[in-house]
């Protein structure tokens, strides 16, 4: 839609709706701007008070109020990990399923409930893990992998079930949709006469998909990869309930940790009356806000190029 | 291809639609254990006094009847907000700047904005306005949703708007109509299905957070009515800390005592039904149409 040039057909009711349709756009930005600005500015106590020293520092005391934000950052780092290793091969595999493998109704049945999956408030996923998943990891899951795999530094000390494996795996589940449903998209974009050149000579479906279909999309699944991480980094409900509020960093995936959403979440209430632990928390939220916008905009810059590739 | 025996590439082919059957197997047997562990857990505690009885203090008769209404409450006055504003947005990026800098850079923020964890909204709005205002309120937990409403509802408005083929604008404003007319009247007619389909899905989005809510509604054991008689005693005092399901849930899930675990239990039976009836409603509404994802 070309836009009239004509200024003198717009009359006054259409440039009023005009500005105020620009007013509330702008507004998206002003508030995103005005979030960075406040967290900013919560949180500079907290960084004049303790310097550059705070994001290496895995000191937690609120008690002498002595601060560092190691093992939260730590925390939410190698929870995002372990949801990543596991969600993006599963979320790769069951988009492949959807596009290559499955009848088109049960392809749209299966497709609608992974994506049931994402409609599940993040607090059902924590009471869910909570009640439910811990025991399975504390009693079977974790024991199995400690007889088996025990010599790993990652499977050491008493399993618990409340622990950073845990978490992993909750926001695997939580952010596995995402990926299925980007994948899938990709996977469904790719010409099918490309394949066909591959299924010719006799490439099975996996020579195909590897050869053709994933350099094909390999932006777009990236893309979905970054989405999933996002997501994950912030989650804060589902990693509260089951990670275990522990301010340690250990290299045991069994060991109980803390994130730094969860942090905020559970210690923002306490630290109310407490102008320089208030301080600690909202710059644990700068740090998290500078984390995601960093691959919020690696992502957006990321996707640009992929539709300026499509486009040439 | 690397010249590997026939057997082994089949082979391998097979293991890799094995798996990934497997996988899609595994994604639904945990969708469904989810539902099932909420439902029956949850059906338990629907008795009557869930739904008349308000929360706390414990061991009287005990129910989720403030917290209900209290969501209600909130969710609606975040729809009231960020609805027009997302839809307006919507109406700029696709109706009048589609090329325009800014609107490349609304969109910008609007996907990032969508990023954002919520419990940093939630931060963001307790720095802005219940420590301004000096105590938590309802009203402040419903401007935290609506913020997480606005970009979802502008790029979804946008994605549809943008469906709507030009012929119709060009016929409407060919006859005469202003532009503000032309789109109210024209282009949100034509896409009116897949409008109503973003702001239920956002609508659905917001109704199960609780990070925002946590330092902003906060909660409350009491009905926050205006008044107990006259004619605002149907009426959530917004100014209040007001009760909530999901904060509630939270609450609840985490004490010690099993009444109160029961209690969350039938909480979040309740609020996942809702939030997965009103995305499946939206489904059904956009059904005609291609589902269009940001």
């Amino acid at each position: 839609m070309q836009e009239s040039q004509k200024k003198t057909r717009q009359n006054i009711p259409d440039l009023i709706f005009r500005l105020l349709t620009g007013i509330c756009a702008i507004s998206i930005v002003a508030v995103m701007l005005y979030i960075g600005w406040e967290l900013y500015k919560g949180a500079a106590p907290s960084m004049k008070e303790f310097g550059f020293r705070f994001l290496v520092d895995k000191t937690w005391n609120p008690v002498l109020g002595e601060f560092g934000a190691a093992s939260s950052i730590y925390g939410t780092l190698v929870s995002t990990l372990i949801a990543m290793i596991l969600a993006a091969p599963m979320g790769l595999i069951i988009a492949l399923f959807l596009v290559e493998l499955s009848h088109p109704v049960i392809s749209r049945i299966v497709g609608s409930a992974i994506e049931l999956l994402a409609a599940i408030p993040s607090i059902i996923f924590g009471m869910w893990g909570l009640f439910v998943l811990v025991p399975i990891m504390q009693t079977k899951v974790e024991p199995w992998l400690q007889e088996h795999f025990g010599y790993l530094p990652i499977f050491q000390g008493t399993p618990m079930g409340v622990d950073m494996l845990t978490a992993g795996i909750i926001l695997a589940l939580m952010i596995l949709p995402f990926i299925t449903a980007v994948t899938r998209d990709v996977l469904q974009m790719v010409p099918p006469v490309l394949k066909e050149a591959g299924h010719g000579p006799g490439a099975t479906m996996w020579e195909v998909t590897k050869a053709v279909s994933i350099p094909y999309g390999i932006r777009g699944i990236v893309g979905a990869m970054f989405l999933g991480l996002g997501r994950a980094i912030g989650e804060t409900m589902a990693v509260t309930f089951v990670i275990g509020n522990n301010h340690e960093i250990s290299s045991s995936l069994f060991a109980s940790g803390n994130s730094i959403a969860s942090s905020i979440a559970l210690e923002f209430g306490e630290a109310l009356n407490d102008p320089m632990f208030k301080s600690v928390l909202i710059q644990l939220g700068l740090i998290l806000f500078v984390i995601t916008f960093v691959f919020q905009v690696l992502a957006q810059l990321w996707i640009g190029q992929l539709k300026k590739h499509e486009r040439s | 291809m690397k010249s590997t025996s026939l057997t082994l590439r089949r082979a391998t082919d097979w293991t890799i639609r094995a798996l990934s059957m497997i996988a899609a197997v595994v994604g639904i047997i945990f969708l469904i254990w989810i539902l099932w562990d909420v439902a029956t857990k949850g059906i338990t505690a629907l008795d009557i006094k869930f739904f008349t009885e308000r929360t706390g203090p414990y061991n009287r008769d005990m129910g989720m009847a403030n917290a209900i209404i209290g969501t209600l409450y909130i969710t609606l006055l975040a729809t009231i907000i960020g609805v027009p504003v997302g839809l307006m947005s919507g109406i700029y990026l696709s109706e009048f700047g589609r090329t325009h800098p800014l609107s490349v850079g609304v969109r910008f923020f609007a996907n990032i904005l969508m990023g954002t964890p919520s419990i940093l909204i939630g931060v963001f709005v307790y720095t802005v306005i219940v420590l301004k205002m000096g105590n938590f309120s309802g009203f402040s937990g419903g401007v935290a949703l609506a913020i997480i409403m606005l970009p979802v509802v502008a790029r979804t408005t946008e994605d549809i708007l943008t469906l709507v083929p030009n012929e119709l604008r060009e016929s409407a404003l060919a006859l005469g109509a202003p532009r503000w007319r032309m789109i109210i009247q024209v282009v949100f007619r034509a896409a009116k299905a897949g409008l109503i389909t973003g702001v239920l899905l956002a609508i659905a989005r917001v109704s199960g957070e609780t990070a925002p809510l946590l330092f902003t509604a906060f909660n409350n054991t009491h009905f926050t009515f205006y008044d107990a008689e006259g004619p605002l005693r149907y009426v959530y005092d917004m100014n209040e800390p007001t009760s909530n399901l999901t904060v509630t849930i939270f609450q609840y899930a985490m004490s010690p005592f099993k009444e109160w675990k029961e209690l969350a239990w039938g909480g979040s039976l309740l609020i996942t039904g809702a939030v997965l009836l009103i995305s499946i409603v939206a489904r059904v509404v956009f059904k005609g149409g291609k589902t269009t994802r940001v």
